[in-house]
């Protein structure tokens, strides 16, 4: 800085006002004080207006009794419990019906998105149509189809739809036998979890098997039939401890069995269709973006068609997928909120139910806030992880 | 393998009968394996047994005429629905003797876009600014009326696709310049913009419109002053307007990321100050990039402003689902649901085929360099 200062003592003309460091610095100024003012404006106003209404700040409301029924609860819940559980309740639904619908919507994704890319014309088409049609019509309107019309058009209990033993479709929701585990199944479980760990374990030895001497190794079969047949064996010889509780058809309802509501089908449904639609594009261009000349240099080494699909094109392809794929996720968990609109008890369902109830609306607006960032961080964090994984590692 | 050839011109070709015609052209995209065949059947029995009866209910055994659900048929789409209550899927509540104004707003709108579509426009960008700012107090005045003898409308009673286009209009113009500055903002060297710039757009962007839009509803009557009473169409323009602002910044961002540094170099060389190189240099090359990006926010955008039935405004959407209600055509929600996808459809395809026109032709200007 010693050095500048003769040449800038030089041009004295220049006003401090036109040095761009002290502009900089006044612009933020300003600009932080615009913001702080404006701040402090709003929280002012509200709290003069919950005082004028008569609300008591505070999170202390969580530990009252929430004094409402939630229609679906994956851990003990009823009208006694107080609106922290009810907020967790809720928080669960939206997991479960978001990692359904992920793993649907990705399924049906990939097929979709490889069909486009097919070679007969007519299956090309029929997945273009699939995409053109569904990802134009709002996801809202979409869900409101599948709960009203769709499943609210189906048959009363009496009259269900018998999809196999014991699963039965009706208006009431999907009912399917429901498994009652008898002591002695604990042993199947941890077999199947041996089975997982021996399979991981052979995956990398037959990883570094082939790295080291070029040797394949049927990892997927192998793997397949040692994640199927050891739970097997272990369920066998420990004499089945496993039964089946089957639904029963009354005249309006049904008893027994596991009934997956009406109001998570529609979700799934609408959820897994809409998604699923944007996936399929993302998948097309993935594999758009394998050139020509990795095609043909594998089938030139005497890869066949499947070979080059799993060795050469799909892992270059899921570097363009993944980040993507990523945002999609998080959109469909942060759309998983729309079930406000046909009465799925997600999270943000239950958080306006609460709000309804107790008024606290700041406290209610910024948990729920809070979980959804919250949630969109802890996806885009594991989607990156992912992402790092499969990056192409260059020199 | 009979015939052992030097070089590919000598490999015979198939006689034309098998290489062109209807018959060759079924052979080589619908039954060139025996794999590919059996799909050919799988998807015709799929399309026979989903298509076929659709097309039974909507088309053959449906009806336009009549006027309750009892003039329809059982086994058919009740389009006379659609035909007796068009207007409110159109309008929703709005007055029927004022309709003509916002009939005259749209005119006027189309009228007043015309020159920005003719190719020797002089100051287009000039005149777009003018109309923007010059359009939305015209329309606002024939919209909700209440002066020069106009009889007032309450945006209550504002509804159908008229909301639907009244909604996703306010959040484009808004959101394009919002999203603007806070990309600007997000790429700025001052600490403090961009830290400001990135917690609202992260903010945003990881939560759901719906919180947003409870948000607006909810807390937007706490924060200003007692007394102040504030519209709910308003509430929920706010809400669509902060949501989308921050998507349209990332995707300007995208654009202003991939302009080389020697663009704003040059620009810094010639003495341009910060907003002379961004009006004049930056911004339009990054612009012009992500079109296609900034069509595909819209997109979203007008599919988001559905969500405004959530919060009790009724928009196409909320319009069809009012009408299900209505006890003369209970049961025949398939038919109103289905018109009022038909028109988002109809809008959200045209803007994407747009992109996908800008696109093409956009990446016929970068290979000509």
């Amino acid at each position: 800085m010693a050095t500048e200062r003769p040449a800038r003592t030089r041009r004295r003309a220049a006003a401090f006002w036109n040095d761009a460091r002290v502009r900089a610095v006044f612009a933020q100024l300003l600009v932080l004080a615009l913001v702080v003012a404006g701040g402090a404006y709003l929280i002012r106003n509200t709290l003069l207006n919950l005082e004028r209404l008569g609300v008591s700040t505070g999170f202390g409301f969580l530990w009252t009794t929430a004094g409402f029924d939630i229609s679906q609860a994956l851990v003990p819940y009823d009208r006694t419990y107080s609106y922290a559980r009810a907020f967790l309740v809720g928080l669960l639904n939206t997991f479960y019906v978001s990692i359904v619908s992920i793993v649907l919507a990705t399924i049906l994704g990939f097929v979709v998105g490889i069909a486009r890319l097919s070679s007969n014309w007519l299956v090309a088409k029929v997945a273009a149509a699939y995409i053109e049609i569904v990802r134009n019509v709002p996801l809202l309107l979409q869900l409101i189809v599948w709960y009203f019309v769709v499943l609210g058009g189906l048959p009363a209990p009496r009259r269900s739809l018998v999809l196999g033993e014991g699963v039965y479709l009706n208006v009431r929701g999907l009912f399917v036998p429901k498994p009652l585990f008898e002591p002695g199944f604990g042993y199947t479980a941890l077999a199947f979890l041996l089975a997982v760990a021996a399979v991981v374990v052979l995956a990398r030895w037959a990883r570094r098997r082939f790295e080291a001497t070029g040797q394949p190794f049927p990892t997927f079969r192998v793997g397949l039939a040692i994640l199927l047949l050891v739970p097997a064996a272990v369920f066998l010889a420990t004499g089945r401890p496993l039964a089946f509780e089957y639904p029963e058809l009354g005249k309006f309802r049904v008893s027994g069995g596991l009934v997956l509501l009406p109001e998570f089908l529609a979700m799934v449904a609408g959820l897994s269709v809409y998604t699923a639609s944007f996936i399929a594009e993302i998948v097309r261009a993935g594999i758009e973006s394998v050139s020509r000349g990795q095609w043909e240099a594998a089938w030139s080494l005497g890869l066949t068609r499947g070979q080059t699909l799993r060795l050469i094109v799909v892992p270059q392809a899921l570097r363009v997928i993944i980040p993507p794929q990523t945002s999609q996720y998080l959109n469909l968990t942060k759309n998983s909120s729309l079930g406000v609109a046909i009465g799925y008890p997600d999270f943000f369902n239950v958080a306006g139910t609460i709000n309804n109830q107790t008024g606290q609306a700041v406290e209610v607006i910024a948990i729920t806030m809070a979980v959804y960032l919250s949630l969109s961080l802890v996806i885009s964090a594991f989607m990156n992880w992912y992402n790092r994984r499969m990056a192409l590692v260059e020199r | 393998m009979a015939v052992r050839s030097e070089s590919p011109r000598e490999i015979p070709r198939p006689p034309v009968s098998e290489r062109i015609g209807p018959l060759a052209w079924l052979k080589h995209n619908l039954f060139s394996t025996w794999y590919n065949t059996l799909l050919t059947f799988l998807v015709l029995w799929l399309l026979w047994v989903t298509l076929v009866p659709f097309v039974e209910w909507a088309v053959v055994n449906a009806t336009l005429a009549g006027t309750s659900k009892a003039d329809c048929p059982a086994d058919g789409a009740c389009w006379a629905l659609v035909r007796v209550r068009f207007h409110q899927y159109l309008f929703g509540l709005y007055p029927v003797e004022e309709r003509w104004r916002v009939l005259l707003a749209f005119a006027l709108l189309v009228a007043g876009m015309v020159p920005l579509f003719l190719p020797r426009m002089p100051r287009r960008i000039l005149y777009a600014i003018v109309l923007i700012l010059v359009y939305p107090p015209v329309a606002y005045l024939l919209f909700a009326g209440g002066r020069f003898g106009l009889v007032p409308v309450e945006t209550a009673n504002w509804g159908g696709l008229f909301l639907t286009l009244v909604i996703a209009g306010v959040g484009i113009t808004t959101s394009l310049p919002l999203g603007i500055l806070l990309a600007l903002g997000r790429r700025s060297s001052m600490p403090v913009v961009r830290a400001l710039s990135v917690a609202f757009i992260e903010l945003v962007r990881g939560v759901p419109l719906v919180t947003i839009l409870f948000m607006a509803s909810v807390m937007l009557p706490l924060f200003l002053p007692p007394g102040v009473t504030i519209d709910k169409l308003l509430r929920a323009l706010v809400g669509v307007s902060l949501f989308s602002s921050a998507y349209m910044a990332e995707v300007v961002r995208g654009g202003l990321q991939a302009i080389p540094k020697g663009q704003y170099e040059a620009a810094m060389a010639l003495g341009l100050s910060y907003w002379q190189m961004m009006r004049l240099v930056i911004l339009p090359q990054a612009l012009r990039l992500v079109i296609p990006g900034i069509v595909n926010t819209f997109i979203g955008l007008f599919k988001d402003t559905s969500l405004v039935t959530i919060i009790g405004l009724y928009d196409l959407l909320g319009m069809a689902k009012l009408i299900t209600t209505d006890p003369a055509w209970l049961g025949r929600a398939a038919e109103s649901y289905l018109f009022a996808a038909f028109g988002f459809w109809i809008f959200c395809f045209g803007m994407s085929r747009y992109s996908m026109y800008v696109e093409r032709v956009l990446a016929a200007g970068r290979e000509r360099d």
